[in-house]
């Protein structure tokens, strides 16, 4: 009698391991299944908050995210000659439209997710005053921007010195770096005393880090927004259409403001 | 079609090239004499680092020539104390960038054909009292024609066809530091293709010819670039 019970006991046993192996097999079969990786274009600004985004999609999702970073422009032409990037993270809201016009793009994926914030910068401390007055003032040799043609910042900085009618008298003191990470190089190394740059490369913690800075109110140029997009090439991927949702998790948006951008306006 | 400035870009950049051309004979010449000559230690170090440009990415190059350049760097305080301000983003700049990176397609060709010329035609000038410039420009300068011929058109041609350094100290100023490769990147940048294509059609023919008069008239031999 006693044997039979314990023999019973035994099977029981022997089937609930055999469940519970099973079971934890089908969960990381299926977690296997489900982790995939998405190859990222990322405007060059955004690379920093966009790589600890990418640890945080990660984390919560399992998928991966593989950034490379360069400028918009080129991407665009990547793109065109059949590149593999299946998301991209554009500097502008221009480049995403004209992808979507030309059919590289998955309809109705296109959204805002971050605003950018312009600055005036210079790594001497006390140069730049609160209010923006020393473009102004003058006293300076070269004020550097990234090229209005190519890069939104230069086109927002250029919107800057005409609403306060500064253009012309500015003009001739212009460097512009073809990117704004290179307009970045040309300030912090001194070459240039000041000049216009992302808010995102010189604040820390909600700070701007060394120099002095301005950080110009919105009213003063339109919105600079920077637009995702989920290309042709990654219809399929689950990963690429995750990432797109995860940008705009709370968790993400927090990121995002904290490296010096605005969020988007919830429609 | 190429706007004006497209041709703008154009004249800025041979009028870089050909300046830069012209400092890089004035001072490879006696350069290229010495490592020719020389049997100093030095020389292998002073090869090294006439070469590097070859070798070094001309971003790199450019972004160390405006660290170095600055206000704060080395040769920028140096320029400062001079009372000619900092030297990037101006034509000045542009030009002594060029220099420093071009200068090893002219230094290399020289040396190359002072060493041919060897030590026997100089001896015999001496015997009959020829002074060392004298010999220099009656024996050396007709002998090593070839050599000045290939060195100024590769440095010129190489010139025209920077872009990372240019890039990095320029600035991208209207007729002072926008050059024609730097042009080429702005319009594919902006999605202007077609006004790339002229421009980089002109800079293709260009370079053909330059190449082209190179091997077929100066019969010089086809290397990548005359390292010997």
């Amino acid at each position: 009698m006693s044997f039979n019970c314990l023999k019973s006991l035994l099977l029981t046993l022997n089937l609930f391991s055999k469940s519970i192996f099973l079971t934890l097999f089908l969960v990381s079969f299926s977690a296997i299944a489900l982790a995939e990786t998405t190859l990222v274009a990322v405007a060059a600004n955004f690379g920093q908050p966009m790589a600890e985004i990418s640890g945080a999609f990660k984390k919560a999702t399992g998928h991966s995210a593989k950034l490379s970073l360069g400028s918009s422009g080129k991407f665009v032409a990547q793109f065109e000659s059949g590149a593999p990037f299946e998301v991209f993270l554009s500097a502008d809201n221009e480049k995403p439209l004209k992808l979507e016009h030309a059919g590289l793009t998955v309809p109705g994926s296109r959204f805002t997710y971050a605003v950018g914030k312009l600055a005036l910068w210079s790594a001497t401390a006390g140069l730049v005053d609160g209010q923006g007055q020393i473009l102004d003032k003058g006293g300076f040799k070269h004020l550097a921007l990234a090229d209005p043609k190519l890069a939104p910042y230069g086109a927002a900085a250029i919107e800057v010195m005409k609403n306060k009618g500064l253009l012309k008298k500015l003009q001739p003191l212009f460097v512009e770096g073809e990117n704004i990470a290179q307009t970045h190089q040309f300030v912090r190394t001194g070459n240039a005393e000041l000049g216009f740059l992302a808010l995102s490369q010189i604040i820390d913690n909600g700070k701007i880090i060394t120099g002095s800075g301005w950080i110009v109110p919105e009213n003063l140029h339109s919105p600079i927004l920077q637009d995702a997009v989920l290309l042709k090439t990654g219809e399929k991927n689950p990963a690429a259409s995750a990432l797109l949702q995860f940008l705009k998790s709370p968790e993400a948006l927090a990121i995002i403001e904290k490296y010096g951008y605005g969020l988007p306006k919830s429609k | 079609m190429l706007t004006p400035a497209d041709i703008e870009t154009l004249l800025l950049t041979f009028k870089v090239a050909s300046l830069a051309t012209a400092l890089m004979l004035l001072l490879g010449t006696p350069l290229a004499w010495w490592l020719a000559r020389t049997r100093s230690g030095w020389k292998g170090i002073i090869n090294a680092v006439v070469a590097l440009p070859l070798v070094l990415p001309p971003t790199v190059l450019g972004f160390y020539l405006l660290v170095l350049m600055g206000p704060a760097g080395a040769v920028g305080k140096i320029t400062t104390w001079l009372g000619l301000g900092s030297l990037p983003f101006t034509f000045a700049g542009l030009v002594i960038a060029s220099v420093l990176y071009s200068m090893p397609f002219v230094v290399q060709p020289l040396q190359a054909s002072f060493t041919s010329i060897g030590a026997q035609p100089l001896e015999a000038a001496a015997t009959l009292r020829a002074g060392p410039l004298d010999t220099f420009f009656s024996i050396v300068v007709p002998l090593a024609k070839p050599g000045f011929m290939t060195g100024a058109i590769l440095g010129f041609a190489h010139t025209v066809g920077e872009f990372g350094v240019v890039l990095m100290v320029g600035g991208n100023i209207p007729d002072k530091t926008r050059v024609v490769s730097v042009q080429i990147y702005n319009h594919v940048e902006a999605l202007e293709y077609s006004e790339a294509h002229w421009l980089a059609g002109c800079l293709l023919v260009f370079s053909f010819s330059v190449l082209l008069v190179l091997y077929t008239v100066l019969k010089t031999q086809p290397v990548a670039h005359p390292l010997k």
